[in-house]
């Protein structure tokens, strides 16, 4: 009876798998592919060319696309793991006056939907220029509220006497902050590093909005239009998805455990 | 001046949070306090006059056609992407539970889709389900089923886009449900196959209650994902000329149509009363789920 259920799970699974999968290999099959070729229902390739990336790369910007959602991915990255733990530490450590009042605030932000701010930030970056700029595309997400209040979870686990001990070792607060506390929730800081470059690295209704010129386009802006207007020429447009989507996959394979467990860790503490 | 170290530690604070605080202020709650001062005027970016018009917008938007279209959609799109997606979800996780050898090679193979830009694997999608030469209608064509029109058709495309949608998140939510199930005490099973339970039994009587903690979090959180919906519509179903929506407005959700008023058409008045009417779904989903968490931790 136990062994009949192992099977069927072995290839129900087996099945859910190859329907997951299969998407992408179609993605990499056509870009692989040339002429009537790419309407055939077959998967392998009659003959495999690399051309339609060579034209994706020259006839687009797709590397300087690269480059943009790398710098702002990493950047709010780098400014959301910096402020949210200390802002986290703070509400979790520190006593001051107005702090419940205060964490109120940073919550109720978490309940204003995206669309209801992108209009004002639209106005706002005109009026002040930003429009076409890398900060016109950072400055939504410097810090996130979610991090925060993910932070300030972890941060409330760290002993006080262990932070106690660095005060009596004369460190400065943000020394036993720096020191003492921040070690200890370094895998909440992976995982939430992680999520916000994913996010930032996918993102696509504020960049479509903040910029509109090839050079400063993020790549999900940047495939979206190409594939636009390269519309009907399958090969190219999955070339490029290709080229879009290999990259992360590679890197998923490498951090497919701090990912994984970095979902039980935010997916489950909000 | 010495200070005590509390009001040490209090200064350190306030320096600590100030410029995050502001970031707040003037990122999230002064645009918001903006977005609705904008709904109340005719705010056409263009025009040099932007009078105040008071609730005329959300007036008309009672009797825009197309602003119903897209909430009728988006209600489609949770009705079906939400309901299906957390059904499949929780059977895979069931079966990955229930396997010990290759168990983490699957889970990462279900896991995929969900870090990979939807922005690709929409266009993916629209390869795939394209009328001529698109992989579907030739596999289907091998059984003799005849064309299908899919994104050209106003009653199949958005099927097309749901289908999209569950597939991208199916495996989040298998994720979180794994979690669930592994917190589930192996013991409550083995008691219930000594009492003669039978599969759907202990399903039922074991497996829903303990994990309805999860179901309410993923239909929640889903829910208000799905509320928002904007990227896969706008990539598989945008027109030639890149209006967005499927063949009349058969796709539009309300986040796209949103998107069309203001950055389109650069009414900002009419679409931040959009965003407002949007709003005020969100806070009441979100109020209803404390509720409903609430009386769970009663318990």
């Amino acid at each position: 009876m136990s062994k009949y259920n192992k099977v069927f799970a072995y290839v129900a699974l087996t099945i859910i798998g190859i329907i997951m999968v299969f998407p992408f290999l179609w993605m990499i099959s056509t870009s692989l592919k040339t002429g009537v070729d790419i309407y055939s229902p077959s998967i392998i390739p009659k003959s495999v060319t690399l051309n339609n990336y060579a034209r994706v790369i020259e006839d687009s910007n797709f590397l300087v696309w690269f480059k943009n959602s790398f710098v702002v991915a990493g950047i709010t990255t780098v400014s959301v793991l910096c402020f949210d733990t200390l802002v986290g530490y703070t509400f979790a450590k520190l006593p001051f006056r107005g702090k419940n009042f205060l964490f109120i605030i940073v919550l109720s932000t978490l309940m204003i939907p995206t669309e209801m701010l992108i209009i004002p930030w639209y106005m706002m970056s005109n009026t002040l220029g930003w429009i076409n700029t890398y900060w016109s595309l950072l400055f939504p997400g410097l810090t996130s509220a979610f991090g925060i209040f993910m932070m300030r979870q972890f941060f409330m686990g760290v002993p006080d006497d262990i932070l106690e001990a660095g005060r009596i070792d004369g460190l400065s607060e943000f020394g036993i902050f720096l020191r003492t506390a921040m070690p200890m929730v370094k895998p909440a800081m992976s995982a939430l590093g992680i999520f916000t470059f994913l996010g930032n690295w996918n993102a696509f209704l504020w960049p479509v909005i903040a910029v509109d010129k090839p050079d400063i386009y993020t790549l999900p802006v940047g495939l979206a239009l190409f594939s636009g207007e390269s519309y009907n020429q399958w090969d190219l447009v999955m070339a490029a998805a290709s080229l879009a989507t290999i990259p992360v996959l590679i890197v998923f394979f490498f951090f497919q455990k701090q990912i994984i467990e970095g979902i039980h860790m935010t997916g489950l503490k909000a | 001046m010495k200070l005590s170290i509390k009001g040490r530690q209090s200064m350190w604070a306030y320096i600590f949070i100030s410029a995050p605080m502001l970031f707040f202020l003037c990122i999230r709650i002064y645009p918001a306090l903006y977005a609705f001062n904008v709904s109340l005027h005719k705010w056409d970016l263009l025009s040099k006059n932007k009078p105040f018009v008071f609730l005329d917008n959300f007036m008309d938007l009672f009797h825009d056609q197309v602003f119903k279209a897209s909430l009728i959609n988006t209600g489609k799109y949770i009705l079906f992407a939400v309901p299906i997606g957390l059904a499949l979800s929780l059977g895979i996780a069931m079966l990955l539970n229930s396997i010990t050898k290759g168990a983490s090679v699957y889970r990462m193979v279900v896991f995929i889709p969900y870090v990979t830009s939807i922005v690709a694997v929409s266009w993916v999608w629209r390869w795939m389900f394209m009328k001529q030469g698109g992989l579907i209608n030739n596999v289907i064509g091998l059984f003799g089923i005849s064309r299908q029109p899919f994104l050209d058709s106003t009653s199949q495309a958005i099927y097309v886009v749901i289908s999209n949608i569950i597939w991208q998140a199916l495996g989040f939510y298998t994720i979180i449900f794994l979690a669930g199930l592994k917190q589930v005490p192996k013991t409550y099973y083995e008691a219930a196959m000594i009492d003669g339970a039978s599969p759907w039994q202990k399903f039922k009587n074991i497996t829903i209650p303990l994990l309805n903690p999860t179901i309410v979090y993923l239909s929640v959180m889903a829910t208000i994902q799905t509320l928002q919906v904007f990227t896969q519509v706008f990539n598989i179903t945008s027109g030639g000329q890149g209006i967005a929506g499927g063949p009349l407005n058969s796709t539009v959700s309300v986040v796209l149509y949103i998107y069309q008023l203001a950055f389109v058409n650069y009414k900002m008045g009419y679409a931040s009363a959009a965003t407002v009417v949007l709003f005020i779904i969100i806070l009441t989903i979100s109020l209803f789920q404390m509720k409903v968490l609430d009386k769970k931790y009663d318990n």
